[in-house]
């Protein structure tokens, strides 16, 4: 057994002897790798990565965002077109959000959303031939978090993809730790935009620059960082 | 028309014969070889006469989202009251997977029926040994032997319940 986890590839690159699942004997395989009949082949150049028991990624530095089925995105509403609402949500193609497509919208009531909206979306369908189509609600007609937000206030700017995948992953803290001396709220969309929202313009500005500097950051250097931080922001 | 094709095949061979029922006669001839043409079709005609091939189960399954792979949190948060609705979010999201962890762990930790039961049999004559005096020893062994077989021996059958 070859071991390829960590290593560099590149878009064309085969790769075999992939370690399989022991109990099911299937791989998986995630975004950046194809299947094509029998073997696996690199589409993206990055890490590939391995997590137990079957997991194989490619890790990349990203900043142009792919639509993916099931991410939660942010998307700033860019058109009204009969029944659907056209958003630009960072990738090559406008996404559809139908006005039914909220939490207690009938054909009647129609959600109040504006030209210029911030909209915090699931997305439905994502096909490389089809522009992706999102939705406001969950399977139970809820809407769990999503639906239009910064209406009063908040400050939207965009990050890398990495930076996302990190500041959403378990392991890091510094959302968590900027919470403990902060008052504030954010929506981190899967596209690379953030959105926060805090009590006042100078704590926005502040927490932003905390989390776009963090992408490279360990977990003491957050913590100090927003010791700091938070020390600063009440005027020591 | 009443009646339909169902009735006409009935009617006898005679009566077909008649020059009046000419028509009739030739329709339903027509109908019958029609049927059965089709039925010849469907038997044989839509089947490709190839040795047959079986798809092969891929053992790669595609998985577009790194959400799933990451096991990454949902993107809104909220703290120190900000917005109660999110938080409330946060906190249910945050207890179900401790729930989920630790019934993980349990179950890692936990010995099963099975297991327990496997390990206790093979216990059960060693420790009767030691709680046995010397004389006694010898007979529990023998004991042991004939009670093993006589289990295996002994076969279940139906017991038919008394009728008083």
């Amino acid at each position: 057994m070859v071991d390829h986890a960590g290593h560099v590839y590149l878009p064309g690159e085969l790769i075999c002897n992939l370690k399989e699942s022991e109990k099911t004997s299937k791989i998986l395989v995630g975004p950046g790798l194809r299947q094509d009949e029998e073997s696996i082949i690199v589409t993206k150049c990055g890490l590939l990565r391995f997590k137990e028991p079957n997991f194989y990624w490619i890790d990349s530095h990203l900043k142009r965002y792919v639509a993916v089925k099931g991410d939660p995105i942010i998307g700033i509403v860019a058109a009204k077109a009969g029944d659907v609402f056209r958003l630009d949500i960072g990738s090559s193609d406008l996404a559809t959000l139908s006005y039914l497509a909220f939490e207690g919208a009938t054909k009647r009531n129609r959600p109040d959303v504006k030209v210029g909206d911030i909209v915090y979306a699931k997305c439905m369908v994502a096909n490389k031939d089809m522009e992706p189509e999102l939705v406001c609600i969950d399977s139970n007609g809820r809407s769990g978090g999503l639906g239009v937000i910064g209406r009063d206030g908040g400050f939207m700017f965009q990050t890398s993809l990495n930076l996302i995948r990190k500041l959403l992953s378990s392991d890091c803290i510094l959302l968590k730790t900027l919470g403990n001396g902060m008052h504030y709220e954010c929506a981190i969309g899967m596209n690379g935009r953030v959105w926060v929202k805090a009590k006042s313009v100078s704590h926005t500005i502040a927490l932003c620059n905390a989390i776009s500097a963090a992408e490279y950051m360990s977990n003491e250097q957050i913590k100090a960082m927003c010791k700091k931080l938070t020390n600063a922001l009440a005027g020591f | 028309m009443a009646g339909g094709s169902g009735q006409k095949g009935n009617l006898s061979k005679n009566v077909l014969q008649m020059k009046f029922m000419q028509r009739s006669a030739l329709r339903i001839e027509k109908e019958k070889s029609e049927e059965e043409q089709k039925r010849v079709i469907d038997d044989e005609h839509w089947v490709l006469d190839l040795p047959e091939t079986k798809q092969k189960e891929s053992k790669f399954i595609t998985e577009p989202s790194i959400l799933r792979i990451e096991d990454l949190k949902f993107g809104r948060f909220s703290f120190n009251g900000c917005n109660p609705e999110i938080e409330k979010m946060m906190k249910a999201a945050a207890t179900e997977k401790e729930n989920a962890r630790s019934e993980a762990v349990e179950k890692e930790l936990r010995v099963d029926d099975e297991e327990m039961a496997g390990r206790y049999k093979t216990l059960f004559g060693t420790i009767a040994k030691k709680f046995a005096k010397k004389r006694q020893r010898s007979a529990l062994t023998e004991e042991e032997e004939a009670t093993t077989t006589e289990v295996k021996q002994r076969v279940r059958a139906f017991l038919k319940p008394k009728d008083d």
